[in-house]
């Protein structure tokens, strides 16, 4: 059959890491295509997310890339798509409560501090400062000032606009079967359609749906899904806008350009949540949105008559230790993987995409990401 | 749904029609020529619209404007409207204080 899908690069789902990776490959003139299961761009974890753009609290293995993009790529991010993509660099508490928390917060500090991260402890009185709106309950944060939110939504789809504006071919609503070897190389990939496309690299960045892609070719990735829930408010008035997590994890979120609050969390069984939604849009638990309520009034009373107009759901692809999976694999020559992002992926997407761009065309990285490599996966004895 | 559509396919140049300026989704306060601009920028879809512009994403989500954005869209990719899949709805259904959504009763999930 003679195959017309040629490119030099064919990327497996368009989510941020697909459209920032083809734009970037755009801008080294390689040609690209993009191939997404859904009828929509971004349909997946980079438009239900929080938007937050953070290096604090980060593992030490991803923490170089979240700081070169917060450094290189985000500050001209929005001048360069030609979409403002709403970001802020105007830092990121993480609140606690108690000393459990505090010594929690201590202990992500000191390891962020080792890499070289600006992050310290701050206490109720400095706190408060920051954040004028805080309960009386906030006992101390940490603080790093250098992180900050963007709107997730719109940069997806500034990126995709920009690398189709570029040249780079998006085709929708082509879910794909199986990666095919030729000459020992991953070369060919064979849609449900049975259309085939063949690239140089094949990119897989599909999210919790790499994991069967990849299989096709031998590489497991170990990772699971796991739903987490947003809602949103009707537009406020403008109260802080700093990026927000909790020691103890119970929402994240920050305010939005448009005044909307938008805040993340879970209901704490997300691990043996029933499946309710239908696949392109996973449904929310009914006793979640209420639990992110109730955390958030804790936090910042006055919003207790701020209304809700809104509310969604994502999956996260967890990895097995918490940290993506990205770069080429040994022995399986022409394949780049990008998955298994653990609910961090859209902070560090620009650095991603660019640098998965380099390793593309130039063999490597400027940024380490040699903990991040798919080989790290041993048995435990 | 999942149909296949390349999104390099001609849809022809962006005109400025007269009534551009024209406010279809009152909420948000977004024009008819920002959601025609929105389709030239590759937004083919009414979800990519409302991420893009927040068509619908308002307190109305989307009662009012609905049809309307779609028509805009349908038209300007030169498809007919029951081509174009409605975003979801989403709960809930009426806009509702933090203080009463979070004011369920809370029980023993495993009683």
């Amino acid at each position: 059959m003679a195959v017309v899908n040629k490119a030099d690069v064919v990327i497996i789902g368009a989510g941020i890491i697909g459209c920032a990776t083809a734009y970037y490959l755009t801008k080294r003139g390689k040609s690209v295509i993009v191939l997404e299961a859904s009828d929509n761009i971004g349909n997946g974890g980079s438009s239900r997310n929080g938007g937050g753009v953070r290096q604090s609290g980060r593992d030490p293995r991803e923490l170089p890339l979240a700081m070169y993009g917060i450094k290189e790529l985000w500050p001209g991010l929005s001048e360069e798509l030609g979409v403002d993509c709403e970001y802020h660099k105007e830092g990121n508490l993480r609140l606690g409560k108690t000393d459990k928390h505090l010594e929690i917060l201590e202990g992500l500090t000191k390891r962020a501090n080792a890499c070289g991260l600006d992050v310290r402890m701050v206490n109720a009185d400095e706190v408060k400062k920051i954040n004028p709106h805080l309960s009386d309950e906030v006992i101390g944060a940490s603080w790093c000032p250098t992180d900050g939110h963007a709107n997730p939504m719109i940069t997806t789809l500034a990126f995709y606009r920009k690398a189709r504006m570029s040249g780079a071919r998006f085709i929708t609503g082509e879910p794909i079967k199986t990666l095919r070897r030729v000459k020992g190389r991953v070369k060919e990939v064979i849609a449900e359609s049975k259309n085939v496309y063949e690239g140089e690299y094949v990119m897989v960045a599909a999210g919790y749906e790499s994991r069967k892609i990849l299989e096709t070719v031998g590489v497991d990735v170990p990772m699971h899904q796991e739903l987490m829930e947003c809602l949103v408010t009707e537009a406020q008035q403008k109260m802080f806008p700093q990026m927000l997590g909790t020691a103890e994890a119970d929402f994240y979120g920050h305010q939005s350009d448009h005044g909307s609050f938008v805040f993340g969390g879970s209901s704490g069984i997300e691990m043996n949540n029933k499946d309710i939604g239908p696949k392109n849009s996973p449904g929310n638990s009914a006793i979640t949105a209420p639990c992110i309520c109730r955390g958030i009034m804790k936090y910042f009373p006055e919003l207790e008559d701020a209304k809700i107009v809104r509310t969604w759901a994502g999956y996260i692809d967890i990895c097995q230790d918490g940290v993506p999976v990205l770069g080429f694999v040994d022995d399986v020559p022409g394949l780049v993987v990008a998955c298994a992002f653990s609910g961090h992926g859209f902070g560090i997407a620009p650095a991603v995409g660019e640098q998965m761009a380099r390793l593309i065309t130039d063999g490597r990285t400027t940024v380490d990401i040699s903990g991040l490599r798919y080989g790290r996966f041993k048995a435990k004895i | 749904m999942n149909t296949i559509v390349d999104r390099t396919k001609d849809i022809g140049e962006f005109i400025p029609q007269p009534d551009d300026d024209m406010l279809i989704c009152r909420c948000e306060e977004v024009t008819k020529g920002e959601i025609r601009r929105a389709v030239h920028d590759g937004m083919w879809t009414i979800t990519e619209i409302r991420r893009y512009l927040r068509t619908g994403m308002g307190l109305c989500q989307g009662q009012t404007c609905a049809r309307l954005v779609k028509g805009i869209v349908a038209r300007e990719l030169g498809i007919s409207m029951a081509e174009l899949e409605p975003a979801a709805a989403r709960s809930p259904m009426r806009p509702i204080e933090m203080k009463v959504l979070g004011n369920e009763e809370v029980t023993d999930l495993w009683q």
